[in-house]
């Protein structure tokens, strides 16, 4: 029996390599089809995700405009100790490399970084530029000095040596109303400069007040939808889409319309003798509200209802029928089940409104615009990229922390339910 | 142009320029100069008063097109070298930046020969005025008992009660505030490039701050002076000048406007350059010019364009002898440079 044993284990485990070797084999072939049935949707979100959104995030810090068009001169200035004027080596490579950035549009990219440092730099390279000399008969900081005095300034240096590293975290600091002093240490700008503080607590005001709106008026809605019969249900549902399918500045143009003071609602109130005088309902926050409530509401109706719809009512009855009183059975019973369509709807409204722009651009006042109208500032109107970038990333951080935080709250409160 | 055009405007123009792009890319083929402007109505009257009478009358093909301003575009296109476009037309601002980044030719002005016929700000380093536009004070005559006269009438609350229109930013804003302080017209740039003067026009602005409804897009102040949302407000002149001819009875008052141009200019990397001066030469002209003016209310740059206008709309022309006096132009270089910082201190001071 024992040579037995001893003579058939070496054939079973020759067996088994092969066999394993199979398994492998197949393991691995559903792996790679699982791979290709993903593949589309991974590069898809790399492409249309990933990739911009990592480059947004290096915008935001990026400084490399003068290291690219004037490496030189940039690496002279980081070692120059920022006293006394800098050595005429550098400003013999300025001159050269200024001269040399008129061609591949590196003139308007340093240009443009500069007046941030000082908004006057850009008309400085200008007047500079049209009378800079080939060569020079004496020393190049004597040329350029003679040309403008503002070169025999250090300021003027200390401006360029600022813009010289690679990166740079003034525009991180300034979408905080933050900067560095001349010392180098962060500290507030001044008073009448500070907005974006201010900007940042307003868009997480309108979208928490937006979703809660949204909430209160949309529980019931979607709770009526769930309820009454197909026939009924299916009317009130289209009027809930009917809105969700038109232009959102259609919807904007039509809440101006309504609510100007010459408007339908103004108009009807004064006729009936409500109002003495037109009410300023739009071009502030309230304008505000009532249109970004009314596009938004859909996104909180929608998820509400395909969870309400799913929650069966034996539960209540049988609540009700153990003695509970209506309210109870409604609140205890019926509220936690759509939890999760709550918080769906919740963390959808909010995200989508945080990020809302021509709507308050359109029917808000100067103190309504949110981030994004800042952001959309900075993109198309003066080209400072940093800033929009900067802008963007707090309003990424600040999203991704009330999720996380929304998150947590709702799986906690899943966990003591269950 | 882009703020003269409603935002509802922008997807239809983002569809036209995505056809302009292929037209453009079919011209560069043919060798034929490519002209693009921003399109819309007033791309259809250079088509009548310039494109088409060029061709007839030099037998040059010409490539109309027309883009909404994208700067990058224009960069793209000289920073490789690909450059299909010849002459464009751009926004003062844009004229700023581009020629300060070598994006534009210098124009030759001895070569084009017409320096004396246009008005002084037409006449730029790297660009052609093509026409004016103006940001006017604008009123209701139906509604408003008596005549504001200047901007230290808009803020005049006890004379003309009720809510005034003005810009959301500080570009215009500004401006009027300090005249409306008393300084000026042309002293309105000097006054503003100093640290008092900007404390000075939003104190100013701090008087009339709750009677105020800011705008945002160009449409805004017509409709809202004909709702009687506002009794006078800023306006650009194109957008009364369409409601007057919807026969609403909106007046202008042109004393301490602020005038600002559209430009030609010539893109650099252009093979078509003698054509393109030909052309601009073309669309400089006092008759082209009139006819471009009575289609759309731009002014001509060209005052002799006037003349040949009907008397009321003569009287529209931002150019206009009667219309120019007092009035300024807008000082672009300020506020390329200092626009930022500004319209930063505008939204600080609007939440105030």
């Amino acid at each position: 029996m024992t040579s037995a044993l001893a003579m058939s284990q070496p054939a079973i485990s020759e067996k088994v390599p092969g066999l394993k070797a199979q398994l492998r084999r197949a393991e691995r072939l559903r792996k790679l089809k699982a791979i290709a049935l993903v593949a589309p949707l991974a590069i898809f979100l790399m492409i249309a995700f990933v990739i911009p959104i990592s480059n947004m995030l290096w915008r935001s810090v990026d400084n490399s405009e003068v290291m690219q068009v004037m490496p030189e001169t940039a690496r002279l200035l980081t070692e120059w100790d920022g006293k006394d004027l800098p050595s005429e080596a550098v400003f013999s490579l300025f001159a050269q490399e200024l001269r040399d950035s008129r061609t591949g549009g590196g003139l308007g990219r340093i240009g443009r970084r500069l007046n941030y440092e000082d908004p006057t730099f850009r008309t400085l390279l200008t007047q500079t530029l049209r009378v800079l000399p080939a060569t020079t008969e004496t020393t190049w900081s004597e040329t350029l000095q003679s040309i403008h005095p503002r070169w025999s300034e250090t300021e003027t240096w200390l401006a360029l040596q600022r813009a010289a590293p690679a990166t740079t975290d003034r525009y991180l600091l300034a979408a905080l109303d933050l900067k560095r002093g001349s010392d180098g240490n962060i500290e507030r700008i001044e008073e009448n400069q500070r907005v974006y503080q201010q900007v940042f607590v307003r868009t997480l005001v309108i979208a928490g007040g937006v979703t809660l709106i949204c909430l209160l008026m949309g529980f019931p809605l979607a709770y009526l939808l769930a309820t009454l019969p197909t026939s009924q249900s299916n009317i009130l549902m289209i009027f809930v889409l009917l809105p969700f399918w038109t232009s959102l500045l259609v919807r904007t143009a039509a809440w101006i319309v309504l609510l100007q003071s010459g408007g339908l609602v103004n108009t009807t109130l004064m006729t009936l003798g409500l109002i003495e005088s037109p009410l300023q309902l739009v071009f502030n926050r309230i304008g505000v509200f009532f249109a970004m409530v009314h596009i938004l509401l859909p996104f909180m109706i929608l998820p509400l209802y395909s969870v309400m719809k799913g929650i069966s009512p034996v539960y209540q009855r049988a609540a009700t029928s153990l003695g509970a009183h209506p309210f109870a059975a409604f609140w205890q019973i019926y509220v936690p089940q759509t939890l999760s369509g709550v918080a769906a709807g919740t963390i959808l409204v909010f995200i989508m409104a945080i990020g809302y722009y021509i709507t308050p651009a359109l029917v808000g006042g100067p103190s309504d615009q949110m981030v994004s109208y800042f952001v959309a500032y900075y993109t198309n109107t003066t080209n400072n990229w940093g800033m929009a970038a900067a802008l963007g990333t707090f309003l990424l951080i600040a999203t991704l922390l009330l999720y996380l935080v929304y998150h947590k709250l709702v799986n906690q409160k899943q966990l003591i339910r269950n | 142009m882009n703020m003269k055009n409603t935002l509802l405007n922008t997807r239809k123009t983002a569809l036209v320029t995505g056809l302009a792009i292929a037209t453009a890319s079919l011209a560069l083929s043919a060798q034929a100069m490519t002209v693009i402007s921003f399109g819309g109505s007033s791309g259809e009257a250079m088509q009548k008063a310039y494109y088409a009478p060029f061709v007839e009358k030099t037998g040059k093909t010409l490539t109309p097109g027309d883009y909404n301003g994208e700067f990058a575009r224009i960069r793209a296109m000289v920073e490789t070298g690909n450059v299909g476009w010849d002459v464009v037309e751009v926004e003062s601002p844009e004229l700023v930046r581009g020629c300060f980044e070598g994006l534009f030719q210098p124009i030759d002005w001895a070569k084009l020969g017409i320096e004396d016929q246009l008005i002084p700000e037409a006449v730029t380093e790297c660009g052609v005025g093509s026409f004016v536009w103006s940001t006017v004070l604008a009123y209701d005559a139906d509604r408003l008992e008596g005549t504001p006269l200047s901007w230290a009438d808009f803020w005049d609350i006890e004379t003309f009660p009720g809510k005034r229109g003005l810009r959301r930013g500080a570009k215009y804003t500004l401006e009027f505030a300090l005249m409306a302080d008393g300084v000026s017209s042309t002293d309105v740039y000097d006054v503003l490039a100093t640290e008092e003067g900007v404390a000075r026009a939003f104190a100013k602005l701090d008087e009339i701050k709750e009677h105020i409804q800011w705008w945002e897009a160009g449409a805004q102040p017509p409709q809202w002076l004909v709702a009687g949302d506002v009794v006078m407000s800023s306006s650009y002149n194109g957008r009364i000048a369409a409601a007057q001819e919807e026969g609403r009875n909106l007046a202008i008052t042109w004393n301490e406007s602020l005038y600002d141009l559209d430009y030609w200019t010539i893109i650099e990397g252009s093979t078509q350059v003698e054509d393109a001066y030909e052309f601009i030469r073309f669309a400089s002209q006092a008759d082209t010019q009139a006819v471009y003016s009575s289609n759309i209310p731009y002014g001509p740059v060209n005052p002799a364009a006037i003349g040949a206008l009907s008397e009321a709309q003569a009287k529209r022309m931002p150019t206009h002898a009667e219309n120019l006096i007092g009035a300024i132009a807008v000082n672009t270089d300020f506020w390329v440079d200092f626009g930022e910082e500004l319209e930063q201190r505008f939204n600080s001071w609007a939440t105030r």
